[in-house]
């Protein structure tokens, strides 16, 4: 995908783009923090978009359900939950000018990482497969490939499912 | 129809769904009467004045509710390859998604005893 | 080539007319698009007829029988007054998400229509991941709600919506899981490929439990009786809508009718094999007919649930998701699944996957196993509310209380 040519997939990129970066400084412009997790979801959605332009419909599909159907209801869940946090109007954020610096060094590196080839040549994808979902259903239960993170995964869940009802519970 | 086609319909789908809906809304807002006023537009609640604050903090059994779907939502995102490529699998692809399901039970069976899905 | 198929080969009946290619592609879906979004939408007019032609029937009623014909056009009148209805907007609201809210409701629903195939050769797109894809954009619809309820800066609403959502995203897990059999019995997640595999056997047959708990969860999703705890007149006074008013109230109950329809297409696509039927494949209008027949079919028992069953309590209703349908989910995918290894093993497996004696022998074993499941889970069951009911009883003879009969 060249820039002189004006394809489908750029105008896509770039409708995605827009819309998951848009959300992302609604997010931190935003004051009402309800609004703030409504701008969350509209950036996640637009991340959505790209797995589809890289054929990765799974994933798409995974993030919407994930991210915007569990975790942007868990974020307007939290931020309800909390006390007087949906009011919120002053600034009382006194290390901005650190993360500041932290998000603008991240980001030159991350341009840099792209732009400049300082990590060997740019490289052409080495193979031509296009992996489907089945074959990620065989790979995660392959005794040769994945089946150790994958059950690794279900004891992570596991113990994250415990720690979340020992914390939220607290006195017992 | 290819690969992207078949994503366009989806993507002006996402576009024309919202539309359908707002249409009546708009047209509504176009034939039905406007005239606002301070008690019209008063919160209604049970009839009395509301008291206090609206965005109160809630309970948390919501939270530990949302917490355990999340746990499970993710567990989803596993099984469905699983059970896609399950026709292809042998013994072995059954005993590893049934660990997997298993060991995810025990976390229900803890939240279970716990008492952490009762409604309190 | 034919101009027969309007959904999914419009394009090259443009292209053959002389149209440029893309314009061609992008008219064909622009009006593949309307035509399946607006079919639920229009549908949904007469299902109000019918919804409360039967509610009435069911409570010793005539129901609407004034404006047209057995009152057919009752609906239209509705939507008249409707129309004229005043829009008012609670002073605090948050005016964007409170306007927001019901259209994004009435899109989560309709957005599940673009994977549903209707005949053998009509389906707005057949997607790879379409089982994946309704689950998640039916999720859409419950941020629609407690978006809604926040917006309109009213503590019953809010309070409503936290219910509502707890039960939304609690029943979403066995209605996935539910969802894991015929995605493994079919080997695909597109509903395409899920109707093709039932040509030989519907999976109702093979797999009732798995229908069983698809058809209660998704009722609870759509949040109807009896699960309408959203709805409870008497504690919340209307739930996370109260402040709605006019044609944006409107919309989340035709969110709602709408929703009721979709899953009942969405178990006939899944359990009851879609547009699967004798002559179908040479007359796909026939294949239509014949999910139309069976949505009516699944929405006329939703229908039946929803006027025949009181409204049950908070706590019971997430103790049924969490402590009945969850672990019950569970253990029919390990059986499914279990079966299905078992069958591969002794060569019960049909050679010809759509031939239907073929099909006889595994669909026998898995019935057997279901039948098993449901009666272990049964006895269970009552022996547990056995229990219950002699400690009520205890406790009450402690306190001297009369032994009473349930209903107290």
């Amino acid at each position: 995908m060249s820039l002189g040519n004006f394809t489908p997939e750029a105008f896509a990129f770039g409708f995605f783009t827009l819309i998951t970066l848009g959300g992302a400084f609604g997010v931190v412009l935003n004051k009402n923090l309800v609004r703030g997790a409504v701008w969350l979801v509209v950036s996640l959605f637009g991340v959505a978009g790209f797995f589809v332009i890289l054929s990765a419909p799974f994933l798409a599909a995974v993030q919407v359900l994930v991210y915007i159907g569990a975790i942007g209801i868990l974020f307007t869940f939290a931020v309800m939950l909390t006390r007087s946090m949906t009011n919120l109007t002053e600034r009382f954020n006194s290390q901005w000018w650190l993360g500041g610096l932290v998000a603008v060094f991240l980001f030159l590196f991350m341009v840099i990482a792209v732009i400049v080839p300082v990590f060997g040549e740019m490289t052409e994808p080495t193979s031509d497969m296009v992996a489907t979902t089945v074959d990620l259903g065989i790979a995660l239960v392959d005794g040769n490939q994945y089946v150790l993170p994958f059950e690794v995964a279900s004891l992570l869940l596991t113990a994250a499912m415990i720690g979340e009802i020992v914390i939220a519970r607290g006195d017992d | 129809m290819n690969v992207l086609n078949e994503w366009a319909f989806i993507g002006v789908f996402f576009l024309i769904a919202p539309l359908l809906p707002a249409l009546p809304i708009v047209l509504g807002g176009v034939f039905s009467p406007s005239k606002p006023n301070a008690i019209k537009q008063s919160t209604y609640e049970c009839g009395v004045e509301t008291v206090g604050n609206t965005w109160v903090q809630f309970k948390v059994q919501y939270y530990i509710y949302g917490l355990i779907f999340l746990i499970f939502d993710v567990e989803m995102v596993f099984l469905f390859p699983w059970a896609l490529a399950y026709g292809q699998l042998d013994w072995f692809g059954f005993f590893a998604g049934f660990l997997f399901i298993f060991l995810l039970t025990d976390a229900l069976v803890y939240a279970w005893r716990k008492d952490a899905l009762e409604w309190t | 080539m034919e101009c027969s198929n309007i959904i999914s080969t419009f394009e090259p009946c443009l292209v053959s007319a002389g149209w440029n290619a893309d314009i061609a592609a992008l008219v064909a879906i622009l009006l593949g698009v309307v035509l399946v979004a607006s079919f639920p939408l229009l549908v949904a007019i007469l299902l109000i007829w019918i919804e409360r032609k039967f509610a009435a029937r069911i409570q010793d009623r005539i129901g609407p029988n004034r404006v047209g014909p057995f009152g057919l056009l009752q609906p239209f009148a509705d939507v008249v007054k409707l129309l004229g209805k005043e829009d008012i907007t609670p002073a605090g609201a948050d005016k964007v998400i409170y306007n927001m809210s019901p259209v994004v409701s009435v899109m989560a629903v309709l957005l599940i229509w673009a994977v549903i195939p209707f005949t053998p050769v009509n389906v707005g797109v057949d997607l790879e991941i379409g089982a994946l894809y309704f689950i998640a954009v039916g999720s859409i619809g419950t941020l629609a709600v407690i978006l809604a309820a926040w917006s309109s800066n009213n503590k019953y609403a809010l309070l409503g919506a936290f219910r509502v959502v707890a039960q939304l995203i609690s029943y979403e897990i066995p209605l996935a899981l539910a969802l894991l059999i015929p995605v493994m019995l079919a080997g695909s997640m597109s509903l395409v490929g899920i109707v093709d595999a039932q040509a030989g056997m519907w999976y109702v047959f093979m797999a009732p439990v798995a229908a069983f708990i698809f058809f209660i969860s998704s009722q609870a999703e759509t949040g109807r009786g009896p699960f309408d705890l959203l709805e409870a007149e008497s504690e919340l006074v209307a739930g996370f809508n109260i402040e709605y008013s006019g044609m944006k109230f409107a919309m989340f109950f035709a969110g709602e009718f709408m929703h009721v329809f979709t899953n009942g297409v969405l178990l006939a696509v899944l359990f009851t094999g879609g547009w699967q039927g004798p002559g179908a494949h040479s007359l796909p209008v026939l294949g239509f007919v014949y999910l139309m027949l069976k949505t009516g079919f699944w929405f006329s028992i939703s229908l039946l649930m929803r006027n025949a069953l009181p409204r049950v309590r908070i706590d019971q209703l997430m103790a049924f998701n969490w402590k009945f349908l969850v672990p019950l989910s569970v253990v029919n995918v390990l059986m499914i699944s279990f079966l299905l290894k078992v069958i591969q093993e002794i060569g019960l497996a049909p050679d010809d996957p759509v031939n239907f004696v073929q099909n006889i022998p595994q669909t026998l074993v898995l019935l057997l196993g279901n039948v098993a499941l449901f009666a272990g889970v049964m006895t269970i069951l009552r022996n547990q509310t056995r229990q219950e009911r002699l400690r009520e009883e205890a406790r009450r003879a402690e306190f001297g209380l009369a032994p009473t009969l349930a209903g107290d």
